[in-house]
Order: structure tokens, then C-alpha cells, then sequence
């Protein structure tokens, strides 16, 4: 039988929704029995939640000062140990699970399957390669565990409704401490969660300043949908970085996605292709985004968007 | 300072991808061949290094079959010292090219190593973390931002939540992302230098790492295809458009 241990995403004593997503990929293999590791210097809120999760079985807490930031090569050790008698260790494909993953894995011994978007059987997985221009089925020997990150845009959020024992391990692993966190800094914003967002409204390359860039902001906030932006508006430094969406940025799968002057590069479509419905606005016919849209306006975006703010 | 930078050849970005029809792979015969951009980036940023004084030497390398000499030679144009090319015709899956360049690592005894945070390839985003592991050494992935002092390296690293900031001792594994920097571009005359630096290749038989496929791919597939929507004239036919689907 399938035994998962997922590894929990948290930040400022909350749980990321990037969890119970990954509870629902373990779902996938049936029978599976899933269990959450809360690694933290207080995991007591986020244990609660994770044992609010309907199907999880049982969470591990493992409360360390040396935990209290994620720092991938102190979790590591410790997720190893507590990985033994799991035939998987899962966690979110998100950047909290890729700078982790790869470490447990490397310390198991074994390969990773990275971005799992199907399950086909409990070794068996299907994931993304060149920016989702192919689309793999991989297999993972039987033998060993299996380690893996789960594209967090591929799978809904396991629902709540769960009332699993918490447990607390104390874990005997020598933790490094060549690293030290310094700091932290998140973007402030009251609008929702780029990855959990039902809604996200993006901004490209052609709004052309961070003063302009305004217009989506207020559009976003009208629709109460999240804010989004192509590299281009990232590096041009309208937008900061966490906001970008794409193969290097954030893959996401609103129920609604609104490009507004983004071209629609493969690298950029690769994140929303998930997407429920797409809406794209560009003053260019011909721009590739309209190869994927829903719902296609081709016109001056200073002009629409004011417009469409006014409209809703 | 020695810094060694994993320099993998990948298909170029702007070629759009073709699957076989019989799903065996994906069409490389005949495309174009380049750096894994953010490679170009991790060798900017040790050249940059080099620049401030604070390398003295930035060494290139490549796991890939022996056609990658060429590859080499533009890492070496772009600035790099030497190259070192281990050769080897298998796709190289991450945990192998990671306790590769471990030995690469143990020969070398660089203070850095910087990679790409993923190749765009595999898209894998493992090598430099599990590198990292095996050498029980410091990791600074998703670099945005990199001051070295002395023994340390100061890293600004883009994550979901922002931007975070993490102290590393000396050697240590760091990994690019977009932001770090803008790779320079080859001149003409540089080519014609690196002609002459030293190019060392090793074959992968000899570097002693089990070889080996860790996951076994059996099919690949095009992406699903979204079908083709439809254009609306205006804002009040899209906002009529949207409130029909019940999203606004
Ligand atoms: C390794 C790698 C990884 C990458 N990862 C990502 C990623 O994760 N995410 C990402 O987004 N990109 C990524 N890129 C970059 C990508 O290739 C494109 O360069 C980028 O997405 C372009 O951004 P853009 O659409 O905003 O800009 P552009 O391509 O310049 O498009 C701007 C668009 O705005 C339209 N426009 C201009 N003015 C107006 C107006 N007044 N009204 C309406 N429309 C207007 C234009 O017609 C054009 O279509 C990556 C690239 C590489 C090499
Ligand atoms: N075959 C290779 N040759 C050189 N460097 C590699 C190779 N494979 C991976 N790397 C390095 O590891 C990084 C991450 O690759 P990956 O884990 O495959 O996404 C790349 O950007 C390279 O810097």
C-alpha cells in the first residue's frame, strides 16, 4: 500500500494552500494512506490545520528553533529521517518544495519527479518538460521511494473536514548551520493570493511604467481578482518579482485570467494554461495570445481597461 | 577564488517544440542548440565576479555528448578560463549530473559553484540542490542578487512569498534566476581567443558515477490543446461574454 508523507508549505503560522493540493495528487493513488509533516519552531496553528485537510491520516510536528525559516539544507536532513517507511515524499511545486525536494531526495538516494500534473499508478506519473511543449510519462523505480513535487496547478485543494491525530517527532539529524536567514521581504498586499486566486488579472511589457501599471491594480481590485504580470513587466520593474506568471514565474489555474498587452510568448502560456477561461486584450491581432484566448478584444489597452473598470 | 559554472547545451528557447507522432520523443534533429539561458546567466555572474577581482579563475562545464565542443568554445568566448567537458551520449537525468559534477567539484575545489536553477529542457530544477546535499555544502537557489565578503555570500533569492535573503559560508551552490543579471554578448575577436584556451574532456566512464536512467520516461505527449475562442468587438460584448460564463 501507499504510504504518502507530504511535506507542509507555511509561512507567518499559516498553512499554503499548496499543501492540501498536494494532499489531493496522494489522493490519486487509491488506498493511499497520508500523513503531513509540519516542520517549525511553533508547527502547533499550522498542525491544525493540516489536520483539517479531509484524508489526511495523521501530522508530524517537528518544532525546532532551527526551523522557524525554511532553509532547505536544515529541513532536509530531518524530512529524510522522518521519510523512512513512506513509499512517497511529496511536497508543492512551488518554491518552498523546489529548493527543498531535491535535497530529500538527494540524501534518499533517489531521482525526483518534478511538477507531477497525473497520476497513472503509484510509480507512474505524468509531468511537463520545455516549458510544457511535451508532455512526459515517467516512471519511477518500485524499489525505492519516491520523491516528488507536485505542480500545485494541476490538482484543486483537498477540501477540509478532516480530524486527523497530531503527533509530535523529535527527529535525531545533524542540522547544518553554514546558513542563516537574514530576511524576509513580501510584497504587502491585501489582494488575494496569486496562486489561489478564482481570479487573476495580468499586466504586460506594454503598460509601459510602474505608475501606469496602476490601471491593473484597480481593475483587479474592481473584479477582486489577484494581480499577475509577464517577465517583461517583472524585469522592466513595474511589478516586483513574485508576481511574475509563467514557466520561470508562477504556474496558475484561475477560474478567470486576464492578459492585458502580454504577446503571449510559450514561456508565459505555459503558466495559464491551466486556466478555466482567458480573456486577452492587445492592440495586436496577430499577437499568439489569441491562439489560446477564450475571449479576445484586440484594441489600446489604455483605452479598454478603464472602460471594462467602468462596465463591471 | 575558483568559481565552476554548469553550463548545459539545451534546445533554444525560441524553437517551438514538435513531438514525434509515434511518441517517442521530442524533434531535436536539425533545431537549434544553445546555452541553457540561465547558465548564460550563472557565467555572467562569475565573470562578473572575476571582473571585481574577487575570482580569479571561472571554469565552464558541461556534461553532453561530444558534439559540445563547440558549446564550450562560446562559454570560453564569453570569458570563461577553461572548460572542462565530460562526455557522454545518454541524456544526463539530474542526480547523475549532480554527483558528476560532485567529482568535477572534488577536482576542482572551486569556492562557488553557480548553476542554472532549472535547465529548460528537463525543466527539472533539482541539479544544484542535490549537489548541494551531496557535498554537505550551503545552497542559494533562485539567485536574484549575489555580494560575496571574505567567506561568505550574501543572496537575494525570489521566492513565491518575495524576496528573501540568506548568509552562505563558503563554498557553496548557488543557482540563477532571470533577474541576476543580462549575459553579455560574444565579440568576434573573443572567438577567435578562446580557440586557444583549454578545453579538457573526460570521459563519463572515468568520472567512477554510477550511470544509469533514475526514471524511465515511456511516452511523450503534446500538451492538450485549448480550443480556439472567440473575438469580441468590444467591452460591452466581452463584459456580456463574461457574465454569461457567470465570472463577473
Ligand atoms: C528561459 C526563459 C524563461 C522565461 N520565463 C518567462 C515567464 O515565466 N513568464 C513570462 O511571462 N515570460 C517569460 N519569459 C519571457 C518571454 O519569452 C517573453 O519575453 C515575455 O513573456 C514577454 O512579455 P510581454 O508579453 O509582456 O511583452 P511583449 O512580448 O513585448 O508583448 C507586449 C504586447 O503588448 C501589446 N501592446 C503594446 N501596446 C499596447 C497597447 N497600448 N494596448 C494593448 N496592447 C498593447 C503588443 O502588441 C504586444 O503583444 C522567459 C524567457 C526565457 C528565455
Ligand atoms: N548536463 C549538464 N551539463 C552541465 N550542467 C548541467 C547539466 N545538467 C544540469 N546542469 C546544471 O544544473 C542546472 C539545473 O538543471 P536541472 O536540474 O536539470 O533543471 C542547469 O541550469 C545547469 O547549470
Amino acid at each position: 500500500m501507499s504510504k504518502f508523507l507530504i511535506v507542509a508549505e507555511h509561512l507567518g503560522g499559516k498553512l499554503n494552500s499548496s499543501t492540501a493540493r498536494c494532499v489531493s495528487c496522494a489522493q490519486a493513488i487509491a488506498g493511499a494512506e497520508i500523513h503531513v509533516a509540519v516542520l517549525s519552531d511553533a508547527p502547533e496553528a499550522v498542525a491544525a490545520e493540516a489536520a483539517r485537510i479531509a484524508g489526511v491520516a495523521k501530522v508530524i510536528t517537528v518544532a525546532n528553533a532551527a526551523n522557524a525559516h525554511p532553509v532547505a539544507q536544515v529541513l532536509a536532513p530531518q524530512v529524510a529521517k522522518l521519510a523512512a517507511g513512506y513509499s512517497h515524499v511529496f511536497g508543492p511545486s512551488t518554491t518552498f518544495g523546489k529548493d527543498l525536494m531535491p535535497c530529500v531526495a538527494a540524501l534518499l538516494g533517489v531521482a525526483q519527479v518534478s511538477d507531477i500534473m497525473a497520476v497513472e499508478g503509484p510509480h507512474v506519473f505524468k509531468r511537463p518538460i520545455y516549458a510544457g511543449n511535451a508532455i512526459i510519462t515517467v516512471e519511477a523505480p518500485s524499489s525505492m521511494a519516491v520523491v516528488g513535487t507536485v505542480r500545485t496547478a494541476s490538482w484543486p485543494a483537498a477540501g477540509n473536514g478532516g480530524a486527523a491525530a497530531v503527533e509530535a517527532a523529535s527527529v535525531d539529524a545533524a542540522l547544518p548551520s553554514h546558513t542563516r536567514f537574514v530576511s524576509l521581504q513580501q510584497g504587502k498586499s491585501d489582494r488575494p493570493d496569486l496562486q489561489g486566486a478564482s481570479k487573476v488579472v495580468s499586466g504586460g511589457r506594454a503598460l509601459g511604467s510602474a505608475d501606469a501599471f496602476k490601471i491593473i491594480y484597480s481593475l483587479a481590485d474592481k473584479m477582486g481578482a489577484a494581480v499577475g504580470a509577464s517577465r517583461a513587466a517583472v524585469d522592466a520593474g513595474y511589478v516586483p518579482n513574485e508576481l511574475q506568471v509563467g514557466q520561470t514565474g508562477k504556474i496558475i489555474a484561475p477560474e478567470l485570467y486576464v492578459a492585458i498587452g502580454i504577446s503571449g510568448a510559450i514561456q508565459h502560456l505555459t503558466g495559464i494554461k491551466d486556466a478555466g477561461t482567458i480573456v486577452a486584450i492587445n492592440k495586436d491581432a496577430e499577437a499568439p495570445i489569441f491562439e489560446i484566448a477564450d475571449f479576445g478584444l484586440v484594441g489600446d489597452l489604455f483605452q479598454i481597461v478603464p472602460e471594462l473598470e467602468q462596465s463591471l | 577564488m575558483k568559481i565552476l559554472v554548469g553550463y548545459k547545451r539545451v534546445v533554444d528557447y525560441n524553437v517551438r517544440i514538435q513531438v514525434k507522432p509515434d511518441g517517442s520523443g521530442v524533434v531535436t534533429e536539425g533545431v537549434k542548440l544553445s546555452a541553457n539561458p540561465f547558465d548564460d546567466i550563472a557565467l555572467e555572474e562569475a565573470l562578473r565576479l572575476r571582473d571585481k577581482g574577487i575570482a580569479t579563475e571561472v571554469v565552464v562545464a558541461t556534461l553532453g555528448p561530444a558534439d559540445c565542443q563547440a558549446h564550450l568554445r562560446n562559454g570560453l568566448a564569453m570569458g570563461a578560463n577553461r572548460a572542462i567537458h565530460v562526455v557522454t551520449d545518454q541524456a544526463v537525468q539530474p542526480l547523475t549530473a549532480a554527483r558528476a559534477l560532485l567529482k568535477l567539484v572534488e577536482k576542482e575545489q572551486p569556492q562557488i559553484v553557480l548553476l542554472g536553477k532549472q535547465a529548460i529542457d528537463d525543466d527539472a530544477n533539482q541539479t544544484g540542490q542535490m549537489l548541494a546535499t551531496l557535498w554537505g555544502r550551503p545552497q542559494a537557489t533562485f539567485a536574484g542578487k549575489v555580494e560575496v565578503n571574505g567567506d561568505h555570500a550574501t543572496v537575494v533569492r525570489e521566492v513565491d512569498a518575495g524576496l528573501e535573503t540568506l548568509e552562505v559560508q563558503l563554498p557553496a551552490v548557488i543557482t540563477t534566476d532571470l533577474r541576476l543579471n543580462e549575459p553579455r554578448f560574444i565579440k568576434l575577436p573573443d572567438i577567435m581567443k578562446a580557440k586557444s584556451k583549454p578545453l579538457e574532456t573526460i570521459a563519463f566512464a572515468d568520472l567512477g558515477v554510477e550511470a544509469g536512467d533514475h526514471l524511465k520516461t515511456s511516452h511523450y505527449a503534446p500538451p492538450a490543446k485549448r480550443s480556439k475562442g472567440v473575438m469580441v468587438k468590444d467591452v460591452a460584448e466581452l463584459v456580456s461574454a463574461l457574465k454569461a460564463k457567470g465570472l463577473v
